[in-house]
């Protein structure tokens, strides 16, 4: 029990809190990495989740996506991302071999999770409530903006939180590129054989995903249309990952 | 590494065919013990929650977050106390398939047919009877989808293992590939884990309408 001592004297100690190798550095890039990979991920997937969810057509690719983004570990990715990056590395000269490669990988993996609960969201849309809103006289866009998409945000919130949550968990595994983040603690502290190292930056890892799910959880809650909070049945999530908290 | 050498080798694929296979079947091995580890948790805890239905949410909850926390700081927590190796490697493992497997085998006893049920019931069924003979078979289709999302990510994150001396085709990614920059091992240890994947959905589609022959009748009647 001795580690936890020392684990706790690492986390304590001012000198781990300064300088580009500190907790408050490795935790900025973390987060950096993690969010401007998940605001791409969302831009790219959102629109063709909804697209696909509001016509309907391109289901079929939805299945398609989701069984890749379950099937390739995410050290995989990371390692074709790796290959695909390494010619632009050597050309650029850069300095930081493993980064791009980084934020490619989180991209890839931050998508098939938006798409199919995108899609899934706007497609459990209750089709008399659609067929209400055309009857209204609703042009298609107004459908999709003001009907389905508050309807289905909670589950698209879902699909978010999932992508967070692997982003973050792939930003840690990052470290084994050389990139920055909370995952450098882990390997380097493997590495060397510094367990208060590798255990206090896995602590920090485990923070930022608990807290990153926390803020996921109010969000989702806080996401459900006024309309719908009274009266709802209570049922069982759907298997998908991130719902558990 | 100079330019001239091509982006796939498949030389080094042939050269090494003895390596891969082996990384392939410890790759099986460590994601079968995983799921048969997983598999004995969580049934008997979902036939228990499933029950007493205030503790589903704790349950859930804990194994949330568990499922939440990212490979890499689950291994570096257990190492000070379970080491280096095999026993961490697959604690970690088993700790994410309970999840899915246990939240999977409460949605699927509790899309049982109460109706079903009752007349279970009504034939002079015991409750263990009723549970073994009536609600697990129908309840088989639910649970064997949570069998195979476990089965499919644990395939993934096997390879995570490598990072602490286990991994099968984590080892031929990570070790062989990523850490020399060589491009071929990468590519040829993903495209395996891909195939298994592929496979093992496969193969337990087919084992799932083996032991469910009532389903396909229904399905031909209709």
């Amino acid at each position: 029990m001795e580690i936890v001592g020392e684990v706790f004297a690492w986390l304590t100690d001012p000198a781990n809190w300064t300088g580009s190798d500190g907790i408050p550095t490795r935790m900025q890039e973390h987060v950096v990495l993690s969010a401007i990979s998940l605001l791409i991920g969302l831009a790219i997937a959102l629109p063709v989740g909804l697209a696909i969810g509001h016509t309907g057509r391109g289901a079929g690719a939805v299945v398609a996506i989701a069984n890749v983004g379950r099937a390739v570990p995410s050290v995989g990715i990371l390692g074709i991302a790796f290959t695909l990056t390494l010619p632009l590395v050597a050309a650029l000269d850069l300095r930081n071999i493993g980064t791009p490669a980084a934020l490619i990988a989180l991209i890839a993996l931050a998508i098939p999770p938006i798409v199919v609960n995108a899609y899934t969201g706007i497609r459990d849309v209750d089709a008399d409530t659609v067929e209400a809103a055309r009857g209204m006289g609703m042009s298609e866009r107004q459908v999709l903006r003001r009907v389905e998409w508050p309807l289905a945000l909670p589950v698209v919130l879902a699909g978010v939180r999932t992508a967070s949550v692997q982003v973050i968990a792939t930003a840690t595994l990052g470290a084994i590129l050389s990139t920055g983040g909370l995952g450098r603690y882990i390997v380097d502290g493997f590495a060397r054989q510094d367990y208060p190292m590798m255990v206090g930056g896995a602590l920090l890892v485990m923070i930022l995903t608990l807290t990153s799910e926390g803020l996921f959880a109010v969000g989702q809650r806080r996401a459900v249309s006024p309309g719908l909070t009274s009266g709802q049945a209570h049922h069982l999530p759907e298997p998908a990952p991130g719902f558990g908290l | 590494m100079t330019d001239e050498q091509p982006f796939f080798r498949l030389d080094w694929i042939i050269d090494n065919a003895d390596m891969l296979a082996l990384a392939t079947l410890e790759h099986i091995a460590l994601t079968l013990i995983a799921v048969v580890g997983g598999v004995l948790i969580a049934f008997p805890v979902t036939i228990v929650i499933q029950r007493r239905r205030r503790l589903i949410g704790p349950v859930l909850g804990f194994t949330g977050i568990l499922y939440a926390i990212p490979s890499l700081a689950l291994f570096a927590v257990l190492i000070p106390f379970t080491g280096i190796g095999l026993l961490t490697a697959e604690i970690a493992l088993i700790s994410y398939t309970l999840l899915i497997l246990i939240r999977n085998g409460v949605a699927g006893l509790d899309g049982v047919e109460p109706d079903v049920v009752e007349a279970a019931t009504g034939m002079g069924f015991s409750r263990r009877q009723r549970l073994w003979r009536v609600e697990i078979p129908l309840a088989t289709p639910v649970m064997f989808a949570g069998l195979r999302i476990a089965v499919v990510t644990t395939i993934g994150l096997v390879a995570v293992t490598a990072l602490i001396g286990q991994g099968g085709l984590g080892f031929v990614i990570i070790t062989l590939g990523i850490r020399r920059a060589f491009e071929t091992a990468i590519l040829a240890g993903v495209g395996l884990s891909v195939l298994l994947a592929v496979l093992a959905d496969r193969g337990l589609v087919l084992l799932e309408r083996a032991l469910t022959p009532w389903a396909r009748q229904r399905a031909q009647a209709s």
